[in-house]
Formats: C-alpha cells, sequence, structure tokens
C-alpha cells in the first residue's frame, strides 16, 4: 500500500477551518489538526478598559480551542495546540504597536499570515511529519507549468476574497498549502458543515483584530506599553488644514488614521477628515472628504507571487484595504529604490492609508503586493 | 489518519502525568461502586460496611506513611491536599517558605495567600534542581510558620533533602509540608524520621484512581479545613467519603509498599538508565539533573528529563505521539498548549532549551520491549527535526 500523505489541518475553531478537516478526513486524508496558540486573551484583561472576560471567537480564546476539540473529537483525528506565543508577540504584536506609534493603521492578519499560519504552521507541520497544511482561507492555489510558478487566484465567493491578506505567501508556502474552500461560497460550506454534522455550522464568522478584545486598538496599545514597562511615547502635536493653518492641538498620533473623521476634537462647519498623519514632526493635517483622494502610492517590502519580478510598467487592479474594490492602475518599479513600485490609479482613490497593504491583481491572479509606505 | 489508526503499538512514557489502574485496584474497588455502595456516614449496615472499608484502608495509608491512623485524611487528591496544607496553615502576617520548582498546586496557593498578606519566599533550586538546606535556613524569619518542599519534582524527578529540611524545620520551630504527590511509590518515606507535619498524595500517580488522595496530618498540627460541611473525616475534610476511591487508594499504597520492596524499583531504574543512556548517545543531548560532579543528583527510579539541541520540544511530543510514543516537555498551559518548564527555567536554563527539553517517566509496568521502541522512535524524530530547524523559506515582513 502506498504510504498516505498527512496533511496538518490549521483549525481555529470556527466553521471554516472545520469544514475543511471535515472535507479532507471524510475524503480518506491523513489529517492532524493543529491550533496555533498565539494570544494569552486573559493577558491584559482589566487593563485601560480592556474587557476582563475574553469573550468567544477571538483568537485563541478557550470556547474556540475547545470547539476545534470537539470537532477534531467528532472526525476522530489527532488533535494538538501548539504554543507560538513569544513568535506572534515578536512578528506580530511589536510591529502591530510600533506601526500605531508611527502614525501608520498596520494590518496584524497579514503578518500573522506571513510569519505564524503558513511559516511557522508549515514547520510545525512539517516536523509532526505532515507534508503539507490546509487552511480555511477564501483563495485558490494552483500551478501554472507554463510559467513554472504557483498561482493565487481570488476564491468563488468574492464576498469572502481572502487573497488581500494571504499576498506575503511565497512559492515555497503555496507549493505546500491547500486551500479547500476556494471553489466553495459560504452558503456551501456551512451547508458542507452541517452536512458532516458540525455543532458549529451556525457559528457566527470573527471580524475583529483577534488579539484586542471589543476591538479598541488604543486601550490595547496603553496596556501592552504599561505592561512592559515602556511609556506611551508623546506624540502630541497640532492639526493643521492642508494649507497650514493650525487648528487646535491633539493628544497623540496613534490616535488617528487617514479618512478618520470622528474624535477630530475641533468644530468645523463641514466634516473634517485626517489626510496625513506625520511622524517626524507629530503633525496631523486634515481636511475636506475630497482632499482624502490621490492617484499616487509607493509601496515597498515587496512580495510577487505570479511574476517573479516587475521589470517594467504593468497594468493591475490594486486593492488598497480589505474591503476596497480594487481600483485600475499602472504599476512600475520605483526609479529611486530596488524595492519598491509607484501605482498610478486611473481614478483618485479615497484614503491611501500607511501601514496597510496593497495588492495587485491581474483579473483573478494575485501578481503580488506590498506595504504602503 | 484517525484515532482508531494511533492505536498500533504504543508506549507510555508519562507515568508522572498519570498512570493507568492496576487490576487489583480495579477489583478491590469494584464491589464499592453498586453492592456496597453505602454512605459512611449512615447507621445502618450498608453504611457501616463503607466505614468499615474507609477504616481499612485508613490503616493501610498510616503503614504508608508511617503513622497513626487518625493521622490520615482522606480528599480528592494532591491539588486539595497542597491548598489545604497551605490555606489551612497560614494566616496575614505569617511567613511561608517553598520553593520556585513546586507543582502549581502549591505555587498557586502561595501567590493567593501572598494577596491575602502572606509573606512568601520562594527559593530557587541549585542549577542540579536540588533545593539547598542552607537556601531554606537562609531564608527562615521569626515569623516562618511553614515550610513547603516537595519530595521528587514531577519534571525531574530529582529528591529534594526533606530530612535536612525536616530538621530544620524542627529547630525553628516552624511546621513542616511535603508535597509527595511524585514520589510516593517511588521512594520510600518515612513522616516520623523527616519529622514533616504535612505530606500529600494522590492515587493516580501511583495506579490508583484519580480524584482521591490523601493527606498526612501530624498529631496537634493546628490545621484548619478548607472544605467545611459535614464532620466527615474528623471534621478535617467535609463531604461524603469517596469509598471505591479511598479503596482504590490503599489498594495502590499496599502495591506501592511492595514494589518497594520487591525490586521493581531497581528494575525500572535500570531501564531507564539505558534508555537515558542510549538517548545520551545522540550528539548535541544531555541531562536536566546534573551535580557540581557532572554525576545526575538523586532521581525517582522512573523519571529522566533530558534536553535536545536544535528540537522543538512540542514538535517532538507532537511527532512521538504520532509515532505512538507518549512523553512530555513543558506543562500543558489552559489551552493545552505547552509552556517552557518553570521548573527547568528555574534550574538557570534559558528558555530555548527549557523547550528543547523532554520528559520521559516510565510505568513501574515498562519492559525491554518498550525501551526498543522509544529507542527506535526518538534518534530518528530527532534528526528529521533538526534538518527542519532552520525556517522554512523566506517569509515577509
Amino acid at each position: 500500500m502506498q504510504p498516505q500523505e498527512t496533511i496538518a489541518v490549521a483549525m481555529s475553531g470556527g466553521v471554516d477551518s472545520s469544514t475543511v478537516a471535515a472535507i479532507l478526513a471524510r475524503n480518506g486524508a491523513h489529517v492532524v489538526g493543529l491550533t496555533l496558540q498565539l494570544w494569552d486573551q486573559t493577558r491584559l484583561a482589566g487593563k485601560h478598559g480592556i474587557p476582563d472576560a475574553p469573550r468567544a471567537g477571538r483568537c485563541c480564546s478557550l470556547d474556540d480551542v475547545y470547539d476545534a476539540r470537539r470537532v477534531a473529537r467528532q472526525l476522530g483525528i489527532p488533535y494538538y495546540v501548539v504554543n507560538q506565543e513569544d513568535r506572534f508577540e515578536q512578528d506580530v504584536v511589536r510591529p502591530f504597536v510600533s506601526e500605531y506609534l508611527a502614525g501608520r493603521t498596520p494590518i496584524p492578519c497579514s503578518l500573522c499570515n506571513n510569519h505564524l499560519k503558513f511559516d511557522q504552521l508549515l514547520k510545525t507541520a512539517r516536523s509532526i511529519g505532515a507534508s503539507r497544511i490546509a487552511t480555511g482561507h477564501y483563495a485558490v492555489n494552483k500551478f501554472d507549468p507554463r510559467r513554472d510558478r504557483w498561482i493565487l487566484k481570488r476564491p468563488a465567493d468574492l464576498a469572502k476574497d481572502q487573497t488581500y491578506f494571504l499576498f506575503g505567501l511565497t512559492q515555497e508556502q503555496l507549493a505546500h498549502t491547500l486551500f479547500p474552500l476556494g471553489p466553495m461560497t459560504k452558503p456551501e460550506v456551512r451547508g458542507q458543515a452541517r452536512d458532516h454534522g458540525l455543532a458549529l455550522a451556525e457559528k457566527p464568522d470573527s471580524q475583529e483584530i483577534c488579539f484586542i478584545p471589543g476591538g479598541d486598538y488604543k486601550q490595547f496599545l496603553a496596556a501592552y506599553l504599561e505592561e512592559q514597562g515602556q511609556p506611551m511615547p508623546e506624540t502630541a502635536g497640532e492639526l493643521v488644514t492642508s494649507s497650514g493653518t493650525v487648528l487646535g492641538r491633539h493628544d497623540g498620533i496613534s490616535n488617528f488614521t487617514v479618512g478618520q473623521r470622528k474624535g477630530l476634537g475641533v468644530a468645523s462647519p463641514s466634516p473634517l477628515y485626517v489626510l496625513q498623519i506625520d511622524s517626524a514632526t507629530h503633525r496631523v493635517t486634515v481636511g475636506a472628504d475630497a482632499e482624502l483622494a490621490t492617484r499616487t502610492l509607493r509601496a515597498g517590502r515587496l512580495n510577487w507571487i505570479s511574476i517573479p519580478a516587475l521589470t517594467g510598467p504593468m497594468r493591475v487592479k490594486i486593492k488598497i484595504r480589505h474591503r476596497h474594490e480594487p481600483a485600475w492602475a499602472m504599476l512600475e518599479p520605483a526609479p529611486d529604490h530596488a524595492d519598491e513600485v509607484i501605482a498610478t490609479f486611473d481614478e483618485p482613490q479615497r484614503a491611501v492609508t500607511p501601514g496597510q497593504s496593497a495588492v495587485f491583481y491581474d483579473g483573478d491572479e494575485v501578481v503580488g503586493g506590498g506595504w504602503i509606505l | 489518519m484517525s484515532i482508531a489508526s494511533l492505536s498500533g503499538k504504543r508506549v507510555y512514557m508519562d507515568a508522572n502525568a498519570t498512570t493507568p489502574l492496576l487490576p487489583e485496584v480495579v477489583e478491590a474497588m469494584h464491589p464499592y461502586w453498586i453492592s456496597h455502595f453505602g454512605n459512611a456516614s449512615s447507621i445502618h449496615l450498608d453504611g457501616q460496611q463503607a466505614r468499615s472499608a474507609i477504616e481499612h484502608a485508613r490503616e493501610t495509608l498510616a503503614e504508608f506513611f508511617q503513622c497513626h491512623e487518625a493521622e490520615v485524611v482522606f480528599n480528592s487528591g494532591g491539588t486539595e491536599g497542597d491548598n489545604t496544607a497551605l490555606f489551612g496553615m497560614l494566616r496575614p502576617g505569617d511567613h511561608l517558605i517553598t520553593t520556585s520548582i513546586e507543582h502549581s498546586a502549591v505555587l498557586q496557593a502561595a501567590n493567593r495567600l501572598a494577596e491575602r498578606g502572606v509573606e512568601v519566599t520562594f527559593v530557587a533550586p541549585q542549577p542540579s534542581g536540588l533545593i539547598a538546606p542552607a537556601d531554606i535556613q537562609n531564608a527562615l524569619q521569626p515569623n516562618t510558620r511553614l515550610i513547603s518542599v516537595m519530595l521528587a519534582n514531577n519534571e525531574t524527578g530529582v529528591l529534594q533533602p526533606v530530612e535536612a529540611i525536616g530538621a530544620l524545620a524542627r529547630q525553628a520551630g516552624a511546621f513542616f509540608h511535603i508535597d509527595a504527590v511524585q514520589g510516593a511509590g517511588k521512594v520510600p518515606f518515612d513522616v516520623r524520621r523527616i519529622g514533616c507535619h504535612l505530606l500529600s498524595i494522590s492515587a493516580h500517580k501511583m495506579h490508583g484512581p484519580k480524584g482521591v488522595g490523601a493527606l498526612f496530618v501530624r498529631r496537634g498540627t493546628p490545621l484548619e479545613s478548607l472544605i467545611v460541611g459535614g464532620s466527615h473525616e474528623r471534621r478535617r475534610r467535609a463531604g461524603t467519603e469517596n469509598v471505591p476511591g479511598i479503596v482504590g487508594l490503599a489498594k495502590a499504597a499496599e502495591l506501592a509498599m511492595h514494589s518497594l520492596e520487591d525490586g521493581t524499583i531497581d528494575r525500572v531504574a535500570a531501564l531507564r538508565d539505558r534508555l537515558e543512556a542510549e538517548i545520551l548517545r545522540i550528539p548535541g543531548t544531555g541531562l536536566n539533573g546534573i551535580g557540581p560532579d557532572h554525576l545526575p543528583v538523586p532521581r525517582a527510579a522512573n523519571t529522566t528529563n533530558i534536553w535536545f539541541d536544535q528540537v522543538e520540544g512540542e514538535a517532538m511530543v507532537i511527532a512521538l505521539d504520532l509515532k505512538g510514543v507518549a512523553v512530555s516537555g513543558g506543562s500543558a498551559c489552559h489551552s493545552g498548549a505547552t509552556e517552557p518548564s518553570h521548573v527547568l527555567m528555574a534550574m538557570g536554563l534559558d528558555k530555548t532549551r527549557a523547550r528543547a527539553s523532554l520528559r520521559f517517566s516510565l510505568l513501574k509496568t515498562a519492559t525491554h520491549a518498550d525501551v526498543d521502541h522509544v529507542l527506535r522512535v526518538v534518534p530518528e524524530a530527532v534528526e528529521k527535526l533538526r534538518a527542519l530547524s532552520p525556517a522554512v523559506a523566506g517569509t515577509l515582513g
């Protein structure tokens, strides 16, 4: 008998990854369930207004581990929780905190995917004898022999498309990952979960940043810095208009995100939005909605998927935040920097936000992506 | 892979976590589930039957502890015994001396007491894992009321110098509690000679049932009960007695006394030594629990704790499990993930080496065939994990 391949399924306790485990196990694959323990939800509980009791649906909450374990038991597969708290703190939480302190708006999910969900999980999977991992992401990956590359594509259910968070995957990672939900819609996934008798088929999706219970990142920054014995850096400064008129003062740049309207602390006859955050002068520029629109963006720390590298101008659609409809642009290598690109949109885009990712699409394919500078 | 397919050849080398019941224990307990089900507090014959089973068990435990029957209190196990000793002896203003390598049943009780105004000193071990009696002596204060030190460490098996510490407690007029959960059944002990006032044990670490244990309370020890209610156990532990459990504990203690005398422990030690010597032939490995003379310090016969360079212990535990070998590394946190062992960290290992350490703890029923199987699986797993040790592919940041 041919030795059967072992597949490690990243199980979060949610309906998507549970269904992946069920599909693979019922198809006769050797499946091992793994949950990454990334953050201790009780660690900052009760500090700076963070809720005392972590709610269900956060990553690594006990309820989620309980749910994942129950699915594994039901499917009769081995299941383990793997402690990656140190790596998560180092590769996700600390960069998240320093990005905010530098006046940018980070997306921890992409960092987590790059460092934990794929790099570390694949490593753990291999150490326990599995050759590939499977996750509940909505995305499609396939090998294209013509280009001799692994391709990442948008899934059947565009409303659930998670390719925006997956642009950092390497060829090696794509080659050893299964996305069984790529061809399915969310209702189909829930249907499969029901068909497999999974009790969590109706469990709601999680939406917030998993390690920030309640979703208030300002509370988290304050509590985390206090725990680390670091003072909150003094970043108070002026609130100015784009023409340079000083409207007032603010308490710190980490309170702002480009495009933000609420909580600016100044009265104005027409609505004001954050246009720009200067981490050097601590100056926050505000202006009218129309001023938020920009035609260009610069991105760095790039990763290419469908092409080996960008060598000349390329027509792509670019997605600049998770809920953004990709917009047509011309993408070019930055003349002054080898690992940066400059994109010029056909139509001005609202609130291009430093710290978020820009992901480049050619039709359904992810060409690559980078971090907005 | 289904769990069922994992039921091929399996070798259990995690006896310090728990042990299976021996058939004699199951047999002894059996009547007390159904036919002799009485409540030991009842006046009728059914109750008397249960009462007599408990008192018979108490005699066995008195022999096991080398104490008087009235000094044996049955309870729910090691955690309750440890909690009772600490919470029952200490009041705000008192001073407790314990060690940083205790089980969390003692450590967390000590932390709780510290929040309530009890002064607590956590004595660190030497790099060998041994607690130096001199360090206990140096920690003594005029208000030191209780000293709590374990008999055998659960992670390393290192046996602590409880007789010397008992002598110090006597001189200082302090009470002395021993957490003997890991030591009981593995090494002989005598509460009179040690001179301790309190000593806790748990049945399931010595082939008895889970959820039952006993606390030795020397006569005259002013211990306040932790659980109040009825007048069970001479008002020292309320709650209807777990009769089948107590009977099982006594049978396990009886069998443990035999194995301490009939050469079983020496046989286990020989198996452990063979396993350890073979594993240590793998380059980049070493023993946790080495004295300044480079030799292992006195240890429980069934335990060895070994570090493996460039190996993630948690992944190794999973890999070995999938190959049919059950061992442990570190301690399980609330979710079931592994934390680096606080014991190894207290001994001065850095986090990486603590994470790269595995505990093999043999059942007293272990065989050469078990050791052979483990020795077939471990070197291969180490090699594989080391081959993967440099991070997979590039990442983005």
